[in-house]
C-alpha cells in the first residue's frame, strides 16, 4: 500500500468517527429532511465527476463524465432543494400546533 | 506569490472550508431549530467545492461541464418543486440513486483512462476501482427499485422468487471470483464490466425481497451507502474533499438508518433479511 493510500484511510477513519458522533437525538419529525439533506451532501460525487468529465482525455471517458455530473448535479440541486421545502412545511406545522 | 501559484492552494482551502460547513450543517440539520440554517449551510459547502474544484488547473472541458452543470440544475430544481410532499420518501431514493450512478460512472471512466496507459495500475487503484464499482452499483439500482416500491411503479409487497438466496451467494461469489481475477489481471475490459453487471444486479436483488412498508429505512441505508460510494469514488481519484464527505455521509446515514429502525421497533436485519427466508415469509 501506498503511503498515499494511508493517508487517504486516515482521513477516511476520522471523518467516519465525526460522522457517527454528529448525529444524535434526532427528533422523528426531521428523520426524512436529515436523510435528504445527508443525501445531498453525498452529491459531492460532483466533484469527482467534474475532475474526469474536465480532464481532456478520450470521447467516451468526457461523455461518461458529462453524464455523472448531469446525475450528481440533479442528486445536488435536488436534494438540498427538497430539504429545504420539507423544513418550510416542519416550521409551519410547529407555529400550527403551539 | 502570484496567481498561478496560489490557485491551487485555493482549491485546497477551498476543499477545507466546504468540509467545515459541510460537518456544521449536518450537526444543524439534527435539531429543529436549526435544520433549515444546516441545509442552506451544507449547499453553500457544495456550491464552495464546485467552484473550488474549477478552478483546477487540469480542468479543460469548460463547455461539457457548463452544459451538463445546466442541464442537471434544471431537472433537479424542476423535479424538486414539482414532487408532493406525500412523495418524498421515494424523491430521496431517486436523487441518492442518481448519486450512486455518478459514483459508479467515475469509477468506469477512470478504468477506461487507465487501459491505454503503458504501466499496470497500481494494485491500489485496482482495489478501489472495485469496491466503487460495487457499493456505487449497489447503491444505484437498489435505490431506483425502492423508488418504483414507494412510487407503486411495482409492486411494494416482498418480492421473491425460487432458489433467491442461491442465486445471490452465486452473484457474490462470482463478484468475489472475477475481484480476484481483476486483481492479479488489471486491463481486461471484460471483466470490469462484467464486474460492475454483478454490482446493479446485485442492487435489484437486495431490495426486491423488502416489503415497501420498510422502504424508508432501506433509503436510509442506501444514502448510507451512497456516502460511502463517493468516499470510494474519493479513494480512486484520491481526492480529500470526496473522502470526508462520503465518510461523514456514510457513517451519519447508518446512524440514522439505527436510529429509524428503533423507532419502528424493528432490527435492521430483520428488515434487511425478513423475506429471505422466503418460505416462512406468509402472513410475518
Amino acid at each position: 500500500m501506498s503511503s498515499t493510500l494511508i493517508a487517504a484511510l486516515f482521513v477516511f477513519l476520522l471523518a467516519t468517527l465525526a460522522g457517527a458522533e454528529v448525529i444524535n437525538k434526532v427528533p422523528p419529525t426531521l428523520h426524512t429532511p436529515l436523510m435528504s439533506g445527508s443525501n445531498a451532501i453525498s452529491g459531492i460525487a460532483v466533484i469527482g465527476a467534474l475532475l474526469v468529465a474536465g480532464n481532456p482525455g478520450d470521447n467516451l471517458i468526457t461523455i461518461l463524465g458529462a453524464i455523472a455530473i448531469v446525475l450528481a448535479t440533479i442528486n445536488v440541486v435536488g436534494g438540498f432543494l427538497v430539504t429545504d421545502r420539507m423544513l418550510q412545511m416542519f416550521k409551519k406545522k410547529e407555529t400550527k400546533v403551539s | 506569490m502570484d496567481i498561478t501559484g496560489f490557485i491551487p492552494t485555493g482549491i485546497e482551502i477551498s476543499y477545507l472550508v466546504a468540509t467545515a460547513l459541510f460537518f456544521i450543517g449536518l450537526k444543524y440539520l439534527g435539531s429543529p431549530a436549526t435544520a433549515r440554517q444546516g441545509n442552506t449551510i451544507a449547499a453553500v459547502g457544495m456550491l464552495l467545492a464546485v467552484v473550488g474544484t474549477l478552478l483546477n488547473a487540469g480542468v479543460v472541458n469548460y463547455s461539457v461541464i457548463f452544459l451538463s452543470i445546466a442541464i442537471g440544475s434544471a431537472i433537479g430544481a424542476i423535479g424538486a418543486y414539482k414532487v408532493a410532499m406525500t412523495e418524498m420518501p421515494q424523491m430521496v431514493g431517486l436523487l441518492n440513486g442518481l448519486g450512486g450512478g455518478a459514483s459508479t460512472l467515475i469509477a468506469v471512466a477512470e478504468f477506461l483512462r487507465g487501459l491505454p496507459a503503458a504501466e499496470v495500475p497500481s494494485i491500489d487503484s485496482r482495489i478501489t476501482l472495485i469496491l466503487s464499482i460495487l457499493i456505487g452499483g449497489i447503491t444505484l439500482t437498489g435505490s431506483l427499485i425502492a423508488f418504483a416500491k414507494l412510487q407503486e411503479l411495482m409492486s411494494g409487497s416482498p418480492i421473491t422468487f425460487p432458489l433467491q438466496q442461491p442465486v445471490n451467494i452465486l452473484l457474490f461469489a462470482s463478484f468475489v471470483v472475477g475481484s480476484g481475477y481483476f486483481l492479479t489481471v488489471p486491463k481486461d475490459e471484460l471483466v470490469f464490466l462484467g464486474l460492475t453487471a454483478i454490482a446493479l444486479i446485485l442492487g435489484v436483488l437486495f431490495v426486491l425481497p423488502i416489503g415497501g412498508a420498510d422502504m424508508p429505512v432501506v433509503v436510509s441505508l442506501l444514502n448510507s451507502f451512497s456516502g460511502i460510494a463517493a468516499a470510494a469514488a474519493g479513494f480512486v481519484l484520491m481526492n480529500n474533499i470526496l473522502i470526508i464527505a462520503g465518510a461523514l455521509v456514510g457513517a451519519s446515514g447508518i446512524i440514522l438508518t439505527q436510529i429509524m429502525c428503533k423507532g419502528m421497533n424493528r432490527s435492521l436485519s430483520s428488515v434487511l433479511f425478513g423475506a429471505f427466508g422466503g418460505v416462512k415469509s406468509g402472513k410475518g
